[in-house]
C-alpha cells in the first residue's frame, strides 16, 4: 500500500479550485492515518499543470497521461485509474466531489470492490468520514472496512484550498493502456443553456426564492422585497425545474455560485447543493417556517415564521429604513 | 424499447425526522412516504420514451411492504408493470449492496434502457446508477436532463457544472441517471389508478438473490449537524421582527 492519493481535476487547462480543497482534505486524511499524500492528475497534456502541483507540501506527483483523456469520458477515466490504482496501490484515493468525479468513480470503485464515500464534509479520528443525510437535516458518520483502497470525495467547500502547503515533489508520468474502441460514449463540446443576462456573480445584494414560496403566483411578493433593497433576484433549484424563474437565476451547484454582501433566503430549507452555491456570502440571512430547516445551520439571521406574512413586513421595514 | 426504472421511496420532503435509540437510523414509525423526486423524472422520461416509440415501462423498487404505495404510484401514472425487491435492511447496505440487488433483479428482463434518479433525497449517495452500470457491463450517463433516441442508439443531454450543458451519444442497451427539472411532471389520472390495481407486480426477496456481503462502507452513527455559526433568531410579530432584522442588518453587520 502506499498512502493517500488525490486525484485532482483539470479544468480548462487549470487546476480548479475544489482539486486544491481536495489536496487540503488528502492532508488532513494524511495526518490522521500516518501516511504520505501524493498526487496524481490525470489528463492528455499536463506537463504544467503537474509542475504546479510539484510546488505543493506532496511526497509525488504522478501525470496520468493518455491522448484519449483530453475529453473527458467514464470509460477512460475508468480504465486508467484502474490501471493506475491496480499498480500503485493507495490506502485511501481522495476526489474532489465534481459532477465528474460523481460520474465515474462510482463505477471505478466498484472494479475493486469498493464504495466511494461521497461528498465528504469533516474527516475525525478513526477516520470518520461525515457526509450530509436527509438533505442536510442529519449528518451520517462513514467508516471503511477491510483492507481494500478507501474512495472517498471531498464536498466544494468543506476543506481550504490555502491550507495546502508550499514544498517541491518529484514528478513522475504513467501511460495507462487505453484502446478508442473501448470508449462507449462519445462526448460533445460543453454549451451555456441560454444567454447570460444576470451576472449574480457580483451582485451586492440577493434575494432568494425556494419552494416555501408554493406558487409562481406569489412570486411578487418576494420581488417586491428585492426591488426595496436594490437586490437581484434569485432562486433554488426547484423554482427554476418549474419555470417559474428563469434557469439563470438559479443558485447552488449545477447554477451560480455567489458571494453577496447580504443573502436574504426566502422559504429555502437549504439542501446540500443550493449551500455550495451561497455559503460565501458575508451576511445570510434565512426565512422560514421550519425552525429545524438546515438553512439556519449557516444563517446569521432567522426568522422562523410564514413568508407570506414576514416578507410583506419586511419589505415595509426596508421601505422605511431606507427614506 | 424496454425500459427499466429504478425508483426508490424516501421520507416526504420536509418530513420531521427524529433519530432513533440505535443512532443509526430514523425512527420511521410516523413518517410519511413519497417517490423519490429525481426517481419521478426518471419515471416521466421513461413514459415519454413509450409514448414516441412504444415498448414496455417496468419499475423496480427495493425496500419493505411499504414501499407498495410508491410502486402502485408509478404504475398509476402509466409504468406497466413492476418488481419489488423486499428487503428491510436498505439503509444499512452500502451503495454497491443496493446496486447488486438491483442488477439481479434487472438482469433477466434485459432491457434497452435503465433509468436511475440522480440521487436519493434521504441517503444522497447518487452512485446507485453508476455502479449498476458497472455490474451490468453497460455504458452509461449521469446528470440527464433530455433523452433523443437516434438510429444508433441515444443523443442525452447532460447537466455540467455553472449552467454549462453538454450532449453525449451513447448506444443502446446502456443506463442513465436523470437530473430532477427536465420534463413536467404528470399527475395518476382516475383511470390510472383504477387500471394500475390489476398491473402485475413481481415480488423478489432479497434471499431469493443470494447473499449478500458485508459493506465496505459502513454507516457508524447518525447526528444532528453542529451549526456553523450562531444564528440570531428575530421573534415577536412578523413586523417586529422584520424591524429588528433591518435594524440588526444596518447597525451589527452592517450591509444596508
Amino acid at each position: 500500500m502506499s498512502g493517500v492519493w488525490v486525484v485532482l481535476e483539470e479544468r480548462n487547462g487549470r487546476i480548479a479550485r475544489m482539486s486544491w480543497e481536495a489536496l487540503a482534505a488528502g492532508h488532513a486524511l494524511g495526518a490522521q492515518v500516518s501516511l504520505p499524500v501524493n498526487a496524481v492528475l490525470p489528463g492528455a497534456q499536463t506537463v504544467s499543470m503537474a509542475a504546479e502541483i510539484a510546488t505543493k507540501a506532496v511526497a509525488k506527483v504522478v501525470r496520468l497521461e493518455h491522448a484519449l483523456l483530453a475529453d473527458y469520458t467514464s470509460d477512460a477515466f475508468t480504465l486508467a485509474l484502474e490501471q493506475f490504482i491496480r499498480a500503485e496501490q493507495p490506502d485511501c484515493v481522495v476526489f474532489p466531489h465534481t459532477y465528474q468525479v460523481r460520474d465515474y468513480v462510482p463505477a471505478l470503485a466498484a472494479r475493486f470492490g469498493q464504495v466511494l464515500i461521497g461528498d465528504v464534509t469533516g474527516i475525525g479520528g478513526g477516520p470518520l468520514f461525515v457526509r450530509q443525510l436527509m438533505q442536510g437535516r442529519l449528518n451520517g458518520e462513514y467508516r471503511h472496512s477491510g483492507d481494500g483502497t478507501c474512495f472517498v470525495s471531498v464536498q466544494s467547500g468543506a476543506f481550504r484550498a490555502d491550507q495546502a502547503e508550499s514544498g517541491s515533489a518529484t514528478v513522475e508520468i504513467f501511460t495507462p493502456k487505453i484502446e478508442q474502441s473501448q470508449i462507449r460514449t462519445k462526448p460533445g463540446q460543453p454549451f451555456r443553456g441560454s444567454a447570460q443576462t444576470v451576472d449574480l456573480g457580483s451582485a451586492q445584494f440577493i434575494v432568494s426564492v425556494g419552494r416555501g414560496i408554493k406558487e409562481a403566483e406569489n412570486l411578487p411578493i418576494v420581488q417586491e422585497l428585492a426591488t426595496a433593497l436594490g437586490a437581484e433576484l434569485a432562486a433554488s433549484r426547484p423554482i427554476c425545474d418549474s419555470g417559474w424563474l428563469p434557469i439563470e437565476r438559479q443558485v447552488g451547484s449545477s447554477g451560480q455560485t455567489v458571494s453577496p454582501k447580504l443573502y436574504l433566503a426566502v422559504g429555502i430549507s437549504g439542501a446540500i447543493q443550493h449551500l455550495v452555491g451561497m455559503k460565501g456570502s458575508q451576511c445570510v440571512v434565512a426565512i422560514n417556517k421550519d425552525p429545524d430547516a438546515p438553512i439556519f445551520e449557516i444563517a446569521d439571521y432567522g426568522i422562523v415564521g410564514d413568508l407570506f406574512d414576514v416578507v410583506p413586513a419586511l419589505t415595509e421595514a426596508v421601505k422605511t429604513a431606507k427614506h | 424499447m424496454k425500459i427499466i426504472v429504478a425508483i426508490k421511496q424516501v421520507p416526504e420532503r420536509d418530513a420531521q425526522v427524529h433519530i432513533d435509540s440505535t443512532s443509526k437510523w430514523i425512527e420511521e414509525g410516523d413518517l410519511h412516504w413519497a417517490l423519490n423526486e429525481s426517481d419521478a423524472y426518471a419515471l416521466e422520461e421513461a413514459l415519454q420514451l413509450k409514448e414516441k416509440h412504444g415498448g414496455e415501462v417496468v419499475v423496480v423498487s427495493a425496500g419493505p411492504e411499504r414501499v407498495g404505495s410508491t410502486i402502485r404510484e408509478a404504475l398509476a401514472k402509466g409504468a406497466d408493470r413492476a418488481i419489488h425487491i423486499d428487503c428491510d435492511d436498505l439503509g444499512q447496505r452500502d451503495a454497491l449492496g443496493v446496486a447488486r440487488l438491483l442488477s439481479e433483479a434487472i438482469g433477466t428482463e434485459s432491457p434497452d434502457l435503465t433509468l436511475t434518479g440522480l440521487q436519493s433525497d434521504d441517503l444522497g449517495y447518487g452512485q446507485t446508477g453508476v455502479i449498476l452500470a458497472e455490474l451490468l457491463g453497460l455504458p452509461h450517463a449521469s446528470l440527464i436532463l433530455h433523452v433523443e433516441k437516434t438510429e444508433a442508439g441515444l443523443t442525452v443531454k447532460r447537466e455540467l457544472e455553472e449552467g454549462w450543458f453538454q450532449n453525449i451519444e451513447l448506444p443502446l442497451p446502456a443506463v442513465l441517471t436523470i437530473q430532477s427539472g427536465g420534463n413536467k411532471l404528470r399527475y395518476a389520472t382516475l383511470m390510472g389508478i383504477k387500471k394500475a390495481k390489476s398491473k402485475e407486480i413481481r415480488r423478489v426477496t432479497s434471499q431469493d438473490i443470494g447473499q449478500v456481503a458485508p459493506p465496505v462502507v459502513v454507516l457508524e452513527r447518525i447526528s444532528a449537524p453542529q451549526k456553523q455559526k450562531s444564528t440570531q433568531i428575530l421573534g415577536g410579530s412578523p413586523k417586529e421582527a422584520a424591524t429588528a432584522l433591518v435594524e440588526k442588518l444596518k447597525f451589527e453587520a452592517r450591509v444596508l
